[in-house]
């Protein structure tokens, strides 16, 4: 049925085109001054039929199955219409049987029921199609009334694509806002609602320093309070991204540097892209790489020097993440000083810069608002990275600053949150989102910062 | 020396030049270029240019587009170094140095020999920032207090203090065009340079800014050697004494200005400042 549907979409749709544009042509054959080009008729007659034909198919399809489902289930009786949960699951076998998938007997009443689905579904979508079909032609037949000389097809037309832009933008705009105010209303069950077994308040979540979920889970025993302390999943995740970030920044940075400023064309063409192949080695097997390659370096020479050294540690899982987000910030850099303009930079040697003082003192300032997103780039990422953590840091909540301890993430406990068999409105589950937004709390606070900072210095510097 | 086919007319012009001077009791030349060739690659821009260039006073540089002009500007302060592609033979000397001498250091030469370009590039930093880059860069001022006094008065000379002395701190790419170019000049005049090289400081300009840019250089001119760049005949004939003309990567002639514009000995010449050509 939907085959058939956009099939006569696709064949109304070229139609319309070709009529609306011969008209025009037609039209000033004759001798008429047209405002438009015969093909902005024909476009905007395409979108004539377009948009009620989608509109349609997109309001009257749910329409229909949701009237087919509500008559089929006449068939039963009323203690299972009334019971959604039996309700849902005989609408499931009608479904199955309808398509030819049902194994098992077959009930008088599945089979009646089934019958009447079928047909319902069946003479709504040819409505459908008829009333699609009628809409489209009147479309036509509108566009192509309107070809006419002084008609403005091409202003019109422009109207529609605006909408139409606008209307892509919207869809990634209410997507976010979707995703933040489910996360949000997930939290506030998790702080507030009465419900739910074992969940603890506010404060005990923002300054406890115990994270312990598993103890929670039997709620009756647990002791609550010091079941979801999040301080240690923040250190551990500050942790993380800030030995990261002293790995990655450092070395970004003035790799940067040298591929835009002294590396010779040929060398730049080579070594950028090997450097962005960093970027696209799964974190798998990065994570691997950081716990049966580095982490047992690391213990070696801790033990060596006589340290303390955790087979998981915190510098094992930030070194390699740091290692991971150093094309992020060498790649970007490298890309805002190549367009620092070349005048500026001449102007200096003019003056009898060397080649580092003018990078130093013109390219870099003039490139700062550039470098600085491209640092809060790699630290969002670092901070949302999860596999390393997983593999090469452990899952132990330890509150510490010590690199060499085992430490755990947010995004880490997330996932052992959420891996395995859930159910949705225990306090354990809940707790994912509550973490979930603070993380989306902590990320967008970072970007704040950068959007100020590199406010401050395009001022400064434009 | 790459080329073999040197110029020996240009040569003997040159020394008769010299001699003209040394008769008529003037100084000695500033820069002297002998047989400089300069490629881009294979492409051979500049061909054996010989001219000599007196200290105090405006030497302009005139010729139809792609011919040289910039090409043999950059030479004196070796701007051209940067250009990967860019070869230089033959030699170029400053009050008797080789400036393309191993021993030398560019980044020194760089700081007597100042440049200005055609569009206007004061650095993102503030109006005072920019003038005391040079100053800053070459340790030129002992305190906070002589680097103000070198800003104030390469501004003044600039011509562009009255205007700005209010708002120092402001950023450099914040004023007009013309502001912005007087900036640029009063940069390169704060490392007391020898030579100023202008390359068509006046293209990006209004007639007004150019009018001011012109007085300044007609200022400059009893304390710098200046060698300016120009498309504008007419500002050729206002702001320089002498002038040579380039055509097809070859200097033609060079003479004082008047000779040029009034009785040029070669016909290319002739034909370019009549404008039959270029
Ligand atoms: N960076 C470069 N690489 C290769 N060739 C160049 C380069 N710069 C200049 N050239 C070539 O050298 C020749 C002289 O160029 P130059 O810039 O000196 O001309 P010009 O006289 O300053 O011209 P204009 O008046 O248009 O500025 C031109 O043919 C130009 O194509
Ligand atoms: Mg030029």
């Amino acid at each position: 049925m939907t085959v058939v549907y956009f099939t006569a979409l696709a064949l109304l749709t070229l139609t319309a085109y070709v009529l609306a544009s011969r008209r025009s042509v037609a039209l000033s054959a004759t001798g008429v001054r047209m405002h438009s080009l015969p093909a902005y008729h024909g476009l905007l007659a395409i979108s004539l039929v377009i948009a009620p034909m989608l509109l349609i198919w997109a309001v009257g399809t749910p329409l229909v199955s949701q009237l087919a489902a509500s008559n089929a289930l006449t068939n039963f009786p009323a203690e299972i219409r009334n019971d959604a949960l039996q309700a849902g699951s005989a609408l499931r076998e009608i479904k199955n049987l309808a398509a030819g998938q049902h194994s098992g007997d077959v009930s008088d009443a599945l089979r009646a029921a089934t019958d009447t689905y079928s047909a319902w579904r069946t003479s709504g979508n040819f409505l459908l199609l008829i009333i699609g079909l009628t809409a489209a032609l009147a479309g036509i037949a509108t566009s192509l009334r309107m070809v006419s000389g002084q008609f403005r097809a091409r202003n019109h037309f422009e109207r529609i694509v605006r909408i139409v832009l606008m209307a892509c933008a919207g869809v990634a705009v209410l997507t976010t806002i979707g995703i933040v105010a489910s996360v949000l209303t997930e939290t506030i069950r998790f702080f507030f609602d009465p419900n739910i077994k074992g969940r603890p308040g506010i404060l005990d979540f923002l300054f406890g320093t115990e994270w312990n979920p598993q103890q929670a889970m039997r709620a009756d025993q647990g002791d609550i309070k010091s079941a979801y302390g999040f301080v240690p999943l923040l250190t551990g995740t500050l942790l993380i991204t800030a030995i990261a970030m002293c790995v990655a920044g450092p070395l970004g940075l003035l790799s940067a540097i040298y591929l835009a400023e002294y590396a010779s064309p040929r060398m730049r063409r080579y070594a950028k892209p090997v450097l962005e192949i960093l970027a696209g080695v799964p974190t798998v097997v990065l994570g691997f790489f950081a716990a049966l390659t580095v982490a047992p370096y690391i213990r070696g020479w801790g033990e060596a020097l006589g340290l303390d050294v955790a087979s998981e540690s915190a510098l094992a899982a930030g070194l390699v993440m740091g290692m991971m987000i150093i094309p992020f910030i060498s790649s970007l850099s490298d890309d805002v000083m190549n367009a620092v303009p070349q005048s500026l930079r001449d102007g200096a040697y003019a003056l009898g810069a060397t080649k580092s003082e003018a990078i130093k003192q013109v390219v870099l300032p003039a490139a700062l608002p550039g470098i600085v997103s491209a640092f809060m780039l790699a630290m969002s990422r670092a901070i949302g990275e999860t596999m390393i953590v997983v593999m090469a840091a452990g899952l132990a909540a330890n509150l510490t600053l010590n690199p060499l301890d085992a430490v755990t993430t947010i995004t880490v406990q997330i996932k052992t949150i959420l891996v395995g068999d859930q159910e949705f409105d225990s306090a354990k589950t809940l707790a994912a989102f509550a973490l979930g937004f603070v993380l989306f709390f902590i990320t967008l606070i970072l970007n704040i910062i950068a959007l100020r900072i590199v406010r401050k210095y395009r001022e400064q510097y434009d | 020396m790459e080329n073999s086919t040197v110029d020996l007319s240009a040569i003997e012009r040159v020394e008769a030049a010299r001699t003209a001077h040394l008769t008529a009791g003037a100084k000695p030349a500033k820069v002297l270029a002998h047989d400089v060739n300069v490629y881009y690659g294979d492409k051979h821009a500049l061909q054996a240019v010989n001219v000599e260039i007196p200290d105090r006073g405006v030497m302009a540089f005139i010729g139809p587009s792609g011919c040289g002009k910039s090409t043999f500007l950059r030479c004196i302060n070796r701007m051209n170094d940067t250009i990967a592609s860019c070869r230089v033979t033959g030699k170029i000397t400053i009050d008797d140095q080789d400036i393309y001498d191993r021993s030398l250091d560019v980044v020194q030469l760089r700081a007597r020999v100042g440049m200005v370009f055609q569009k206007p590039n004061p650095f993102p930093k503030s109006i005072y920032d920019n003038v005391a880059y040079g100053p800053r860069i070459h340790g030129l001022t002992a305190n906070k207090a002589e680097l103000d006094e070198v800003v104030q008065s390469s501004l003044e000379k600039a011509a562009l203090w009255n205007e700005v002395k209010d708002r120092l701190q402001d950023s450099g790419t914040g004023l007009s065009g013309g502001q912005q170019q007087r900036l640029c000049i009063a940069r390169a005049i704060a490392v007391n340079p020898d030579i100023i090289l202008m390359d068509e400081p006046c293209s990006a300009l209004d007639p007004i800014a150019t009018a001011k840019v012109e007085t300044l250089i007609d200022e400059l001119r009893s304390n710098f050697c200046i060698i300016i760049v120009t498309h504008s005949m007419q500002q050729a004939a206002r702001v320089s004494q002498r002038t040579a003309f380039f055509h097809l990567g070859t200097l033609v002639e060079e003479d004082s200005t008047k000779t040029i514009f009034s009785n040029p000995k070669d016909q290319r010449t002739q034909d370019y400042i009549t404008g039959r050509f270029g």
